[in-house]
């Protein structure tokens, strides 16, 4: 048997409010967006007490004393009471005193460096100097570690 | 003379799928990426930055974010606070982490301080958190590219 088609209008939907309603979230989350850069971490581990790590270490600090003029800026760096020149000498220092050798017991794991800032200092440059001893980026884009146990010597006046 | 209108103008339709398609593809994109979260980023405070800062491979435990600013204050989600008021703050914070039976000592206090902060109150902050028995400590720096 012969079914007649019948002649039903086509249904449209109405898209409209749909794509007025994509339009208001897609302006909002574009203006919401914030971009930001990536952020690091650094981390230093600081029990209170006087022996700060001490006791469980046999090598003594490398002392990393950096100095500051009236405005923040720093004056002047010495590490183990030598004038150092820049932070680019003192990462060359820390590579000269950890060598090559990694891995337990190494230098490189064992050796810890106290900071001695003064307290007018602009915090940027605790954060160049914590750079210049925690470690390097080689030709190739990789990071070499250097010393990883970082602590602040006690505040001065 | 009548010019007879042989021309029969129906209603034209763009086809908007294609343009559908895109923006729901951009909605998607924006939804994934934005991050309303306030906690882990303040703008007020410009950060040092330091080639060898990347972001951490896992997350911390118990972070605490304290941002300090080139003024001296603290800022810890909404409040702002000088350092010598924070005590108030870590302790509800420690509350907070032994009634979940973490410990203190293995918080990390994430310091988010302004390139222009002095030292010192860095070095302040630091050790308003160790009286709260707070030892874990995370500098927070921004990635610099090269």
């Amino acid at each position: 048997m012969k079914f007649k088609k019948s002649a039903e209008p086509k249904l449209e939907l109405n898209m409209t409010p749909m794509i007025d309603i994509v339009f208001q979230l897609l302006t909002f989350f574009v203006f919401s967006l914030k971009i930001v850069s990536n952020e690091g971490d650094f981390g230093i581990k600081m029990p209170l007490g006087v022996s700060q790590g001490v006791a469980e270490n046999l090598l003594p600090p490398i002392k990393v004393r950096m100095l500051s003029n009236s405005d923040g800026k720093l004056a002047g760096i010495r590490m183990n009471d030598r004038a150092i020149s820049s932070f680019d000498a003192l990462r060359l220092e820390v590579i000269g005193i950890v060598g090559n050798d990694s891995g337990p017991g190494s230098v490189r794991n064992e050796a810890e460096v106290e900071l001695d800032c003064d307290p007018n200092l602009n915090y940027e440059h605790v954060i160049e100097a914590i750079s210049s001893v925690s470690g390097y980026v080689d030709n190739n884009k990789n990071i070499i570690k250097l010393i990883e146990k970082i602590k602040f010597a006690p505040p001065r006046a | 003379m009548k010019i007879k209108n042989n021309y029969q103008a129906g209603i034209q339709e763009m086809d908007m799928t294609p343009m559908i398609d895109m923006t729901f593809q951009l909605l998607a994109f924006f939804m994934v990426i934005i991050n309303f979260s306030e906690a882990d980023n303040n703008q007020r405070i410009k950060l040092p930055s330091s080639t060898l800062a990347k972001p951490a491979e896992r997350p911390l435990q118990s972070p605490i974010t304290l941002h300090l600013t080139d003024a001296g204050t603290v800022l810890c989600s909404v409040e702002e606070m000088t350092i010598p008021a924070l005590p108030t703050l870590l302790r509800r914070e420690r509350a907070l982490i032994e009634s979940e039976g973490r410990k203190v000592s293995e918080a990390n206090v994430i310091i988010r301080a302004d390139k222009s902060a002095k030292t010192g109150k860095v070095q302040e902050l630091i050790k308003v958190c160790q009286e709260n028995q707070f030892e874990k400590f995370v500098l927070r720096a921004m990635e610099k590219v090269d």
